[in-house]
C-alpha cells in the first residue's frame, strides 16, 4: 500500500507539472505574437 | 517517514496558493485601472503589445502581493480576514513566496521592457519597489499615515497604461495617479473604521486604532475634497470633455455626501457603521465609474 502523503507530494506535482507546462506554451504563444506585432509596426 | 522527518519536508505547495499570493481581487481593479491609463492614451497602441503590457501590469501586481504577504506573513496570523492565506495557513512556505515574488516581479518588468518600451518598465519597477519597500517594509508597522504614502502604489497602473501606449508620461496620467492616490486613504480608513478590531490585534497602527474614530472620519472627509478636485480637473483642462466633468462631478458629489454622513456618524460598534460601509461600497463603484467615463469620453465622445 502506498504512502498517502507520496501520493498527495505526486498529485502536487503532477499539477504543478501541467500548470507550468500550459503557462509556458501560453509564453512561446505571446513571445511568436509579440515578434509578429514588432515586424507589423516597424514594416 | 517519521514525524521528524515529515517536519523537516513539508509537501510543495499547490498552484493554487501561488495564484491566492497573487490577491487576483485586488488585480483586477489594477488591471482596469492600468487599461483605462491606455485606452485613455492620444496614440492607441497595438493590441498584441497593449495585451502584453496589461499582462506585465497585472503579473507585476501579483509580484509585489506576493511579496507583501511573505514580509506580513506574522500579521497576517493574526488577523482573521488573513490568517487563512496560504502562508500563515501552512500551506507554503515564506522561501518559496519570497523566491515566486521576485522572479515575478523580474519577469513582468524585463518583459514590459522587452515587448513594449522602457518608460513604461521603469514605473512599473518603481511602483513594485514602492508597494513592497516604502509600503510594506517601512511605513505599515510605523506610522498610521502608512496607507497615504502606500496609496501611491496603487496609483501607479494608470500612468503606466499611459506610458505602455505613448511612451512618455504627461499631465492627464499624473491627474490620475493623484486621483487614487487621494481615493485610497478614504477607501482604506472607511473599511478600517468597520474592522478595527482585526488590525488592534494585529498591532497595525491604522488611524482608528492610533487617533480613534473621530479623527479618522475628518481625515476621511477632508480627503474627498482634494480627491474630488483632482477627478473633475481633466475637464476644465480641456483633457476630457463634458461627459466625463459630469459623470465625475456628480460622483464625486455623492462621495462627499457619504463622507459627511460618517463624519456625523458617531457609532463605536461595527454594526452601527452604515455610512462607513456605504462609503467603502461606493468608493470602488467611484473609480470604476470615472474611469470608465474618461475612456468612453476620449475614445467615442472626443
Amino acid at each position: 500500500m502506498t504512502d498517502p502523503r507520496d501520493e498527495e507530494l505526486r498529485r502536487r506535482q503532477k499539477s504543478r507539472a501541467i500548470v507550468m507546462a500550459v503557462l509556458l506554451a501560453a509564453f512561446v504563444v505571446l513571445v511568436y505574437a509579440i515578434t509578429i506585432a514588432k515586424m507589423t509596426i516597424n514594416r | 517517514m517519521s514525524a521528524a522527518a515529515e517536519l523537516s519536508t513539508p509537501l510543495p505547495a499547490d498552484w493554487r496558493d501561488f495564484l491566492a499570493l497573487t490577491k487576483p481581487r485586488v488585480m483586477s481593479l489594477v488591471v482596469f485601472t492600468g487599461l483605462c491609463g491606455m485606452l485613455a492614451a492620444d496614440v492607441p497602441a497595438h493590441p498584441v503589445i497593449g495585451f502584453t503590457a496589461i499582462l506585465c501590469i497585472a503579473l507585476g501586481a501579483g509580484a509585489a502581493a506576493a511579496l507583501n504577504m511573505w514580509y506580513e506573513a506574522d500579521l497576517d496570523a493574526r488577523m482573521k480576514r488573513t490568517a487563512r492565506r496560504p502562508i500563515p495557513a501552512g500551506r507554503m512556505d515564506r522561501q518559496a513566496a519570497l523566491h515566486f515574488g521576485v522572479g515575478l516581479a523580474c519577469f513582468s518588468v524585463i518583459l514590459m521592457e522587452l515587448a513594449v518600451n522602457r518608460v513604461a518598465a521603469a514605473v512599473l519597477a518603481v511602483s513594485i519597489l514602492f508597494y513592497v519597500l516604502v509600503y510594506t517594509i517601512w511605513l505599515k508597522r510605523r506610522t498610521p499615515q502608512n496607507i497615504v504614502i502606500g496609496g501611491a502604489a496603487g496609483a501607479f497602473p494608470p500612468v503606466i497604461g499611459w506610458a505602455a501606449a505613448t511612451g512618455d508620461v504627461t499631465l492627464l496620467p499624473v491627474l490620475l495617479f493623484l486621483l487614487i492616490f487621494l481615493w485610497t486613504p478614504p477607501h482604506f480608513w472607511a473599511l478600517s473604521l468597520f474592522v478595527r478590531s482585526d488590525y488592534a490585534a494585529a498591532g497595525v497602527p491604522m488611524l482608528p486604532v492610533v487617533a480613534g474614530e473621530r479623527t479618522t472620519r475628518q481625515h476621511i472627509l477632508l480627503y474627498t475634497l482634494p480627491m474630488g478636485a483632482s477627478a473633475i480637473a481633466p475637464w476644465p483642462l480641456g483633457l476630457a470633455g463634458a461627459f466625463y466633468g459630469i459623470v465625475a462631478s456628480a460622483f464625486s458629489l455623492v462621495f462627499v455626501g457619504i463622507a459627511v454622513q460618517v463624519w456625523r456618524n458617531r457609532a463605536t460598534e461595527p454594526a452601527a457603521m452604515k455610512p462607513e460601509k456605504r462609503l467603502f461600497a461606493f468608493s470602488i463603484l467611484y473609480l470604476f465609474a470615472l474611469f470608465g467615463a474618461l475612456v468612453a469620453d476620449r475614445m467615442w465622445l472626443a
